[in-house]
Formats: structure tokens, C-alpha cells, sequence
């Protein structure tokens, strides 16, 4: 398979008042046509400003590091995303190869809008067709997403539709452009467990149907388990771990990665004590010096990690790791 | 531990009138007909779909939501109230005795006071203090409690983390000595590493203080890991309630069978479609005929759409309000 977009060294901080804070830091990874990328961690580890970056959506106070490189491969082109400059280029990502679904679907839609004028309104910006034939495309996806009565929804207000069929419309929204690359922001976290469920199998079936990459940004490791490929985890800005998501799940490298899933809530053994990470996540403010994590650590071994920057660790040929632990194990070889 | 009841609620009904005009009647039944029973020193869970009516039911028992129809009863050992027809004076008690932790701890934060005025406030409003000394004593000791310390109470709530915000909600809520406490939804804001921490604390402060906990939640699996008692509801109805292990072994409403499936399992192979639930809950103002969840039941027979079932309890403690239950059952045994 091909790669559909490369991220390397992204590097990434906001200008504030308090100076520079650096939000994502050295995060390189790949991902192929037709795969699926979870991307996890707590609030603040910089996942959505990855995700972000890629369709240069940060604030304007955002500063790209030099290093930083995104390539998308799309129609046969590749197109340097950090390069684009004016609207009119940014179209390529925005809404043409790249399409995004945010976690707030009541917040994404614009509320004094039918639903339908805002398919069509994107469908016109991005594609030559005719208004008839913009409508007659949303109303068929609106349909293809599960959505009841499309002709009808097509003419009415966000508010007047349900949480899960909000969600469901985002997402026809997002896929009427066609995109290669779909970033789904929490999609499924502002809604009922019954809903999720149904949420997520239509991601599935649309990724089959589809096949575009997908890049599903969120904190509920159950959610990747049951969509993703391969999995990165993220923390204070930087990828701690990346592997195929059995591997993550099943034999998780990274105390972090560790930690989070020692913190879920089991229901095979409800008398197991819950174990949470400790501490809280510093401050971007306050990034720790050497590892990252080192202030929540419980494998901590020494010095080392208070001091320098661990390494990636390709652990096996998919499967990689920053953490000293790893690099001491390997120096005892 | 003593099986004293502390709260017990009858035929408990929460309406709104919602009639447009003088004649027009019309209500909205958010809690119809819910009885409950929480003993003293309890964890008891309340889980159900956004639109069931547990909020509404956490705000009815702490007087917050009308109570439109039936009884519930506080009694913590030194009084008794009748939360229905609660005098003024009675009322002005009872909320030193029961405290809500709301969802949301970036929204429950005043910005502009600093944690010690957040926390000092209800001992100020409910003039459970004299001096300020006695103020800051109490606001004190409940933050170390709550694992704050000194240096956090001279900060306003911005310079906090998801965790600590809700850790500092918690002191607020405590800070009157109640015994009863409705968390409605506590840590769904909160990420699973900080999640564990602060159901480990809830737990601590249960066992020291001798608190009763109402959990509303829609997680299941935290429910199950810090409850006693869960009882589900479905569009205003108890539709099953059962000690918790009983009900995550051997769930007997179609329901909380299909709550259960619904959440997202750990294991990257077992990525089953199995009893997925079609379509949303229905609107209160438009409830279906007969059993409440007969649109979307898997088991759904001709009686369901006729006819109400009513909750029954066949002398387990496990009680269900579905006609097919015990049927579903053996066939579940059989097969």
C-alpha cells in the first residue's frame, strides 16, 4: 500500500503572552490509504493540534517549527501542506483531500442554516457541480449514513435533530467531498454508549466502502480497539508508543500506555483496584526536562530520565517506543 | 454495615406542565412513577441513555425538580423529611444534608473567587460557622480531605487541572457535613487516568465519612467498579435494579442487556456486532404504548405494544419490568 500522508517532525508551539509553549513536539508517523490511526491521550498531550496541523487549522498564533514536514499523496501529486500559504491553495487539504468531524456536532454546524445548504455550499466550493446535482448527492449520502427521511433532514435546522443524528450528519457532511484522508476529532465522545456503537459501525462499513485513511483522535482506548489499525499514543506533545493496535492493546510498551490501560474500569474482574496514573499532566508551561513523562512515572530507573530525551525504539519492525527502559534493556544484550 | 434506609422513594413522579394556553394540560412526565430504596452508606448506581430522566431523578431527591406525585423519605437518624412537602425551615436543613457534585468541573467553578472563597461559600451562606477562624478551620480540614492543600486554596480555579477542579467541587459539596450526596455524571468529564483517582477518592470519602452516594453515570463499566446497587431507567421508568454484581452477571431486561454490548470492548478480536440497539430514544412528549422500549427491543411481542409491564421483584432483590424476562431467561439457560 501507499502512503497517503507523511508527517515528520512536526513541531509546533503558540505564541502567548507567557512566551513560547510548545504544544507538539517531534511527532513523525505515516499512514497508508484505507488505514486507520488512533490517536490517544489525555487533554492536553496535543493530539487534536496534530490533527489539526494537518489541514493548517491552528490559531493564527501558531509557530511550525522549520523541521517540520507534512507531504500529502493525493491524485497522484504530492503536495508539501506546511507550504500552502493563501486560501485558495489550502483548498487542496481544507475540505478537498482532508476532511475533518468534530466532537461538538452542535457546535460545527452553523445553527441559522438548513442542513442542506450547508452540503451543498461545501459542495459547490469544492467540486463543478450544479446546485440540482449537489443537492441530489448530499440527500443520497445523508441517506447512506442512516439517516431517516434524508429529504426531509436535508431541509431542516441542527436543533431540530438528535445527538447521534447530528453526528451522523457530520459525517455525511465531511464524506460528500469525496475526502482521502478523514479526521474524526472525538466523534463519538459527546454521545450515549448505544449511539457509539452505532456511530462506530457506520465508520467501520465506511471505511470498507470508502477506503480512505482515517485518523480518529480519541481518549477512550475501547473506541480504538474496536476502529483502529494501528495505534500512536501521544503525551505532553510527543508520541510515546506507536504499533498496531493488538500489540499496543495486548503488550503495551510505554509505562504511560501502561498506565492507561491499568486506569480503565474492567468488567471481567470488577474486584481489581482501579489504578490511576498519578499526579496530573504539567502545565506546557512547565515542560519536564529529559522524558516527558518522567513526573507520573512509576517504572522511573534513575537520573537518566530526569535528564535526557529517550530515543524511538523500534521494539519490532512496527512497533516503537521512547523510553530508557527499553534502551537499557537493550544495552544488556 | 447497618441496612437502614436512607432515602426511600414511592411512585416518585416528576412532571412539567408544558401546555401552551389555560386548557391545555399537557405534561411532561421526566420521572414517572420511580420507586427506590438507597441504604445508608450505600454506592448506588443510576445508569440509563441521555433523555431517561436520571438527572431529573438526582435533582427531584435533593428537592432541586418538582415532585409531582408520589413520596420520598429522607431519614439520616436525627430527622425525618417528607422531601414532597418540605416546610422552609425543613428545606433550609435538608441542604446541609444532602449536596450535589455536578458534571462539569470547568463550568461549576465560580473563575473570579479563589478555592478557599469556593469551598468557604455554603459554610457562609448556610451560617454553619461564626468567625472566619472557624471558617477557614472547617474549609481546611475538608481540603486536606479532598487531597488540597494549603497552597491550593489561595488559587483561583484556572490554575488547576480537570482532576484537582473536580477534587475542589468535592470539598465544596462536603464542606456542610452532608450525608447524602447526588453525583451526577462526576467524572465523565475527566480522562481515565484521572477518572480512577477521583472514584478511589469518592470511595475514601465514603468509608470516612459514612456517606450515601447517588452515582448517575452512563459508563457502565465505572459503575460497576464503584457501586453497590444499580438500578437502570429507560423515559422516566425503572426498568431494572439489582445489586451490582447480579446485574452485570446476569442482566434480565433487554436493556441493560443491550447497554451492555453497546460498550466499546478492550479486545482488538472481539469486534462483534452482537444485539446492537437500532435507533434513539423516543421523546418523552410522544412515549409509545405499552412497554416504553418495545420501539427498539429486540424480543418485542404484540403485548409489549399493549400493555405496560409493571416492576417485579421475584424475591431476590433483582427486580425487572419487562413481560418476557423470565421466558428470555430459560431460552438464555436452554440455548
Amino acid at each position: 500500500m501507499t502512503s497517503l500522508i507523511d508527517v515528520e517532525n512536526l513541531t509546533l508551539s503558540f505564541r502567548t503572552d507567557e512566551g513560547l509553549v510548545t504544544a507538539v513536539e517531534d511527532v513523525s508517523f505515516s499512514l497508508k490509504k484505507g488505514e486507520v490511526m488512533g490517536l490517544v491521550g489525555e487533554s492536553g498531550s496535543g493530539k487534536s493540534v496534530t490533527a489539526k496541523a494537518l489541514m493548517q487549522l491552528n490559531a493564527g498564533n501558531a509557530v511550525y517549527d522549520p523541521k517540520s514536514k507534512i507531504t500529502l499523496h493525493a491524485e497522484g501529486r504530492e503536495v508539501d501542506v506546511l507550504s500552502l500559504k493563501k486560501a485558495a491553495e489550502l483548498k487542496i487539504v481544507r475540505g478537498g483531500a482532508i476532511s475533518m468531524i468534530f466532537q461538538e456536532p452542535m457546535a460545527s454546524f452553523a445553527p441559522a442554516i438548513t442542513i442542506g445548504n450547508q452540503m451543498v455550499e461545501q459542495l459547490l466550493i469544492h467540486t463543478d457541480m450544479t446546485k440540482a446535482k449537489a443537492k441530489e448527492v448530499s440527500i443520497e449520502i445523508l441517506d447512506r449514513v442512516g439517516i431517516s427521511d434524508p429529504a426531509k433532514r436535508f431541509d431542516q435546522y441542527v436543533f431540530e435533530l438528535s445527538g447521534g443524528m447530528r453526528q451522523r450528519a457530520m459525517i455525511a457532511m465531511a464524506l460528500s467531498t469525496n475526502p482521502k484522508l478523514l479526521i474524526a476529532d472525538e466523534p463519538t465522545t459527546a454521545l450515549d454508549v448505544t449511539i457509539q456503537a452505532q456511530v462506530i459501525d457506520l465508520m467501520k462499513d465506511l471505511v470498507n466502502e470508502f477506503h480512505m485513511g482515517i485518523i480518529f483522535i480519541t481518549h477512550d482506548l475501547g473506541v480504538i480497539a474496536q476502529t483502529a489499525d494501528k495505534v500512536c499514543v501521544m503525551y505532553l506533545g510527543r508520541i510515546v508508543e506507536e504499533g498496531p493496535v493488538r500489540e499496543v492493546i495486548r503488550n503495551p510498551k510505554h509505562p504511560y500506555t501502561r498506565g492507561l490501560i491499568a486506569a480503565l474500569p474492567r468488567f471481567d474482574d470488577l474486584d481489581a483496584p482501579l489504578t490511576p496514573v498519578p499526579g496530573d499532566i504539567p502545565s506546557p508551561l512547565e515542560r519536564p526536562t529529559g522524558c516527558v513523562f518522567h513526573t507520573r512515572c512509576r517504572e522511573i530507573i534513575g537520573d537518566v530520565c530526569k535528564r535526557d530525551l529517550p530515543q524511538h525504539r523500534w521494539v519490532d519492525p512496527t512497533h516503537r517506543v521512547a523510553c530508557h527502559l527499553h534502551a537499557e534493556k537493550e544495552a544488556a544484550r | 454495615m447497618s441496612k437502614e434506609t436512607l432515602i426511600s422513594a414511592k411512585d416518585l413522579t416528576v412532571g412539567y406542565n408544558i401546555g401552551k394556553g389555560f386548557f391545555d394540560r399537557t405534561v411532561l412526565k421526566a420521572v414517572n412513577e420511580v420507586s427506590i430504596e438507597i441504604e445508608r452508606g450505600s454506592f448506588f448506581g443510576l445508569v440509563g441513555e441521555s433523555g431517561s430522566g436520571k438527572t431529573t431523578l438526582g435533582r427531584a431527591l435533593l428537592k432541586a425538580a418538582p415532585i409531582t406525585g408520589g413520596h420520598a423519605k429522607f431519614t439520616d437518624g436525627q430527622v425525618t423529611y417528607d422531601l414532597a412537602t418540605l416546610s422552609g425551615d425543613e428545606l433550609k436543613d435538608y441542604r446541609k444534608r444532602a449536596q450535589l457534585i455536578f458534571q462539569d468541573p470547568y463550568a461549576a467553578l465560580s473563575p473570579r473567587m479563589t478555592v478557599r472563597d469556593i469551598i468557604a461559600e455554603p459554610l457562609e451562606v448556610m451560617g454553619l460557622t461564626k468567625t472566619r477562624e472557624e471558617t477557614d478551620a472547617r474549609v481546611r480540614e475538608i481540603a486536606a480531605k479532598c487531597r488540597l492543600n494549603l497552597e491550593h486554596l489561595r488559587r483561583f480555579p484556572h490554575a488547576f487541572s480537570g482532576g484537582q477542579r473536580q477534587r475542589i467541587s468535592i470539598a465544596r459539596a462536603l464542606v456542610s457535613g452532608p450525608k447524602f450526596i447526588v453525583a451526577d455524571e462526576s467524572v465523565a468529564a475527566l480522562d481515565v487516568s484521572i477518572q480512577a483517582d477521583v472514584l478511589n477518592l469518592l470511595k475514601q470519602l465514603q468509608k470516612d465519612l459514612g456517606l450515601t452516594f447517588l452515582f448517575i453515570s452512563h459508563d457502565l463499566s465505572v459503575v460497576a467498579h464503584t457501586c453497590d446497587h444499580v438500578a437502570v431507567m429507560y423515559l422516566g421508568r425503572l426498568v431494572e435494579s439489582a445489586p451490582t454484581r447480579q446485574l452485570f452477571a446476569a442482566p434480565r431486561h433487554p436493556y441493560t442487556k443491550a447497554l451492555f454490548s453497546a460498550i466499546p470492548s478492550l479486545d482488538p478480536d472481539d469486534r462483534g456486532r452482537a444485539q446492537k440497539l437500532v435507533g434513539e430514544i423516543p421523546s418523552p412528549l410522544n412515549q409509545p404504548s405499552g412497554c416504553k422500549f418495545h420501539t427498539r427491543c429486540p424480543n418485542a411481542i404484540d403485548k409489549c405494544r399493549t400493555t405496560e409491564p409493571t416492576l417485579e421483584n421475584p424475591g431476590d432483590g433483582h427486580a425487572v419490568s419487562c413481560h418476557r424476562w423470565r421466558e428470555l431467561l430459560e431460552a438464555e439457560i436452554t440455548a
